[in-house]
């Protein structure tokens, strides 16, 4: 029903879509501010457009894309996924989009290629998040997936939800979204896709390594050390009594697909 | 220490009682929202948040009292329980919710988190430990337990401890106000401990340099 005429998917899931005031309200975006509010009310003075990435590292044709481009070169659909905050709660969430993989195909990753990184856009005067101060994250924010984890086909590269483009809060106007990872790894605003040798340097996992872990797959058996990652409160517009909770599944129940990527690893290891 | 005490002021009850209405408003207000679907999109977490916010505010003006009297700016030294129990009502809510709006009374799951999360472990410490101070505080209680009952309200110091640790612990990040208040926390108590050890030592002192002239008390 949005401006974005995307294609439908059988890329979905039962539960019913978190309702758009909770998606867009609700942000965890430390650019704009700490507080799950805060996005929303300081992002209003945020540019996302004009707009480019640029997609290089160890690949064959390195080439940076403007939104116009990336419109031009990936027909955009829509993809219902279950979104895991690695705090606990859990959303429904209407993405419009395409696959990384599909992006990547574009510029031809080099054999040598086993990671990528993605880094968020670094605007101070844009952001107030990223003036410094006692919480401050090193900017910019950089997440990182391994190639094949970027190649699964559920990886998914947005650029709206609910049908039309993605509101600043929400990453705007490009963002990742991992449905089997936390949240965090969905690095927002993405200027720059570079495909590397080494693991990169992710933001949260070289902040606090013993509860962020890299890989970051979402995981009922193995909990954050502050609280047990076995249920999530289902974000959904309905106050206390209404406020559900639910059991956390394995990979945010995307273990059919995913789950060979880690065949043979330790999970409780690779956290 | 400054001799300079600030004169006590004295209370009325309905005072003491309006403190305490107006003491729970905040709670009282957002369990309405909350119930209403006025708290956003994760209205448990944020009721859960908001009341451990305020039972640390609390805490902090109860730990202020006596800063405040020695400093000779004011002495509410009278109006310290009804803080200290609005801290312990507001921390018994904090604990109610995580159990029943956040859990669902999963006794298991409730087990589980806080046998083994050092961030719930501490915060249920401090609570617990204001369990016994909340029961105590009353006339009844002071007279029976005599000595005891100040020894035991020392215990006050070590809720500030833990309970800053886990106001820290409770974000992601240290933030001004996690940082703040848990300072804040850290100082008064940390002030306390060295008011309680200036006083036990001056006191062992003049019991040891002038034993005769000690007042005889009659019970």
């Amino acid at each position: 029903a949005g401006t974005l005429k995307a294609r439908a998917t059988s890329y979905t899931v039962k539960d019913p879509p978190t309702p758009r005031v909770d998606v867009t309200t609700y942000n965890n975006f430390y650019e704009f501010g700490l507080d799950k509010g805060d996005p929303v009310q300081n992002s209003g003075g945020f540019h996302p457009e004009p707009w480019t990435v640029r997609v290089d590292g160890l690949v064959r044709q390195p080439r940076t894309f403007s939104m116009d481009d990336l419109a031009a070169l990936m027909p955009v659909e829509e993809r219902i996924y279950r979104m895991r905050c690695v705090e606990a709660w859990s959303m429904v969430i209407p993405w419009d989009g395409f696959a990384l993989a599909a992006l990547l195909g574009v510029v031809e990753p080099l054999g040598d290629a086993k990671y990528v990184a993605f880094e968020s856009v670094l605007r101070p005067d844009e952001m107030p998040g990223q003036r410094g101060g006692l919480a401050s994250l090193d900017w910019p924010y950089v997440e990182g997936l391994r190639l094949d984890e970027a190649m699964n086909p559920l990886t998914f590269m947005a650029v709206g939800l609910y049908g039309d483009r993605l509101p600043n809060q929400n990453g705007a106007p490009l963002r990742l979204v991992v449905p089997w990872k936390y949240g965090f790894k969905g690095a927002k605003s993405i200027v720059r896709i570079r495909l590397v040798a080494d693991m990169p340097r992710t933001t949260w996992h070289s902040m606090a390594p013993e509860e962020y872990g890299f890989y970051a797959n979402v995981n009922p058996t193995v909990d954050h050390p502050r609280w047990s990652q076995g249920s999530e409160r289902v974000i959904g517009s309905s106050g206390f009594f209404g406020a559900g909770r639910r059991t956390t599944e394995m990979f945010n129940g995307y273990g059919e697909q995913v789950a060979s990527l880690y065949a043979g690893m330790d999970l409780r290891r690779w956290y | 220490m400054p001799s300079r005490r600030a004169p006590v002021v004295f209370p009325s009850r309905l005072e003491l009682w309006l403190i305490t209405l107006i003491g729970l408003v905040p709670a009282g207000l957002y369990f309405w929202y909350g119930a209403h679907n006025q708290l956003g999109a994760d209205p448990v977490n944020v009721f859960e948040r908001w009341l451990g916010l305020w039972g640390v505010r609390f805490l902090v003006v109860t730990l202020a009292i006596a800063p405040l009297r020695d400093l000779g700016v004011i002495n509410l030294v009278r109006y310290r329980r009804t803080f200290g129990l609005l801290v312990f009502w507001y921390a018994v809510m904090h604990v109610a919710t995580y159990g029943v709006l956040d859990q669902h009374l999963d006794l298991r799951a409730v087990f589980g988190e806080v046998t083994t999360k050092p961030f719930l472990m501490v915060g249920l410490a401090a609570f617990v430990l204001l369990c016994p101070l909340a029961a105590t505080s009353n006339r009844w209680s002071i007279r029976t337990l005599g000595r005891l009952w100040g020894t035991l309200h020392r215990g006050v110091y070590v809720v500030a401890a833990l309970a800053g640790v886990h106001f820290l612990m409770a974000f992601k990040t240290y933030t001004v106000t996690s940082v703040g208040y848990a300072a804040a926390l850290f100082v008064l108590g940390a002030a306390g401990v060295v008011r309680r050890v200036r006083h036990n030592g001056r006191r062992r002192m003049s019991a040891a340099n002038e034993p005769m002239r000690r007042p005889k008390t009659t019970g």
